[in-house]
């Protein structure tokens, strides 16, 4: 209950720093993926199933927002979540390699989908172009919000799972 | 014991690969959905409404001081009230100068039209702020903090400037979304001012990097259209009104067919710095389907 208010919580401001705080902070027109750093640090922190959720609801909401139709980006953010939660199993807590290694695939691999989808199916070849001016922009200044953002996901985390153990002890 | 729903203790669990099938399907409906109707619009939009636009207008205006920090120290209040008057007197003077432009060549080809009905300045208009942009990389839409409530209806036509900016293409209560001529899926039905040919203008991102709008399927067989000429939207076009500026030609090229010219233009809005726009408060008339 509190983890599904806090994660709520956490996507909204998301959401709403990165078409406006974020926007006013651009390079180039370029913001970083916020959204993408939610969904795959919950991911590969509390599995699969908390990944999938996230992802569905941050896509949703940039759906309702700025998509073409309802549910483009939600299947595509809820795949990263799921992709991430499989590496659930060897994430440690301590080690930020990992964390930034499948935060950075998992941006890359949304730009991809999105160019693929949305301007190779429309004759736009030029795949170098978007790489160089949309796509990498974009993951260079995921990465260096990541390591800003991931301790403080990080510590919600640790701060949830700990209250988490402490309730369950109560029951036995 | 069935595969798909376990016990485990008191509670039922389902396995997550169950849940992203049932999700996939449930996300396939919903652009199936969306894509062929607008039922679930209104709703949606409601909701956005009162969950997420106030606060982007609040956390937008703390973002827009701390980006315009500098600029906005070095200028007053008094200067900034001045500069808006002036800039509303520019862009009256560019639309009073589009129209007299206009007028002249309809003189020119002796055409008996002694009045023009349908000029900018005849429309009723709404002034709105940008709110929030685009949360992808890919397209250039805005949130405006305007919607249904202030009389806004899909496909009115937004300016600032003196020129198109764009078109609104869905509307909440409270907020509506404006796709900008400049995005990757915007086409636009223009005409060249000078000479009466048509074009289109499409946007499109590598083009948007450099300012600029990329235009196609000129038909010039005379070669009369020339850099520097205004190009404003067509009589012909489906959802924008007619002779609003859209910007100045900036490059012509002969395309490989040899029949069409393409190139690029130069757009009358500055949309780096967008940050107040005008909606038209009238729709483009249309036949009714029946």
């Amino acid at each position: 209950m509190k983890r599904g208010i806090i994660a709520t919580a956490l996507i909204w401001i998301c959401f709403l720093l990165q078409c406006t705080f974020f926007r006013a902070l651009d390079f180039g027109g370029i913001v970083p993926n916020l959204l993408i750093i939610l969904t795959s640090s919950f991911g590969f922190m509390r599995g699969e199933k908390t990944g999938l959720g996230i992802g569905f609801i941050c896509g949703i909401l940039s759906d309702i927002f700025f998509g073409e139709v309802l549910g483009f980006y939600a299947l595509i953010l809820m795949y990263i979540g799921y992709m991430n939660g499989k590496f659930s199993r060897v994430f440690y807590p301590d080690d930020i390699k990992l964390p930034a290694a499948l935060i950075i695939a998992s941006d890359f691999f949304y730009g991809l989908i999105c160019y693929v989808l949305m301007f190779l199916m429309r004759g736009r070849l030029q795949f170098s172009y978007y790489f160089m001016e949309v796509i990498l922009p974009e993951i260079i200044y995921t990465a260096v919000v990541t390591m800003i953002l991931y301790p403080v996901i990080l510590v919600i985390n640790k701060w949830l799972e700990a209250g988490e153990k402490r309730s369950a002890r109560k029951f036995v | 014991m069935s595969p798909i729903i376990k016990r485990k203790g008191e509670k039922f669990t389902l396995p997550s690969k169950y849940l992203l099938f049932i999700l996939t399907i449930l996300c396939a409906g919903l652009m199936i959905l969306t894509f062929s109707t607008d039922v679930l619009d209104k709703p949606v939009n409601a909701v956005a409404g009162y969950v997420i636009v106030p606060f982007q207008k609040g956390i937008s205006s703390v973002g827009k001081w701390l980006g315009n920090r500098s600029e906005e120290l070095a200028q007053i209040r008094d200067l900034l009230s001045e500069n808006k008057k002036l800039k509303e007197q520019v862009n009256e003077l560019t639309i009073e100068n589009t129209r007299l432009q206009q007028s002249q060549y309809e003189l020119n080809n002796l055409r008996n039209l002694y009045k023009i009905d349908s000029q900018y300045e005849e429309y009723e208009k709404t002034g709105a702020r940008i709110i929030s942009r685009d949360s992808g990389n890919w397209y250039y839409s805005f949130i405006l903090d305007k919607g249904s409530n202030d009389g806004i209806a899909e496909n009115m036509n937004v300016l600032a400037d003196g020129g198109l900016v764009g078109i609104v293409e869905s509307v909440g209560p409270n907020w509506s979304k404006v796709k900008s001529v400049i995005a990757d899926n915007s086409n636009v039905s223009g005409t060249v001012l000078a000479t009466g040919d048509l074009l289109m203008v499409s946007g499109d991102l590598q083009a948007m990097e450099r300012g600029v709008i990329r235009f196609g399927q000129l038909v010039d067989s005379e070669s009369n259209v020339a850099v520097g000429d205004k190009v404003v939207t067509s009589d012909i076009s489906s959802l924008f009104l007619p002779d609003i500026l859209i910007g100045y030609i900036d490059q012509i090229d002969m395309d490989a067919n040899n029949l069409t010219k393409s190139g690029f233009i130069t757009p009358a809005v500055d949309f780096e710095h967008l940050s107040e726009v005008l909606v038209i408060l009238e729709l483009k008339q249309t036949i009714p389907d029946t």
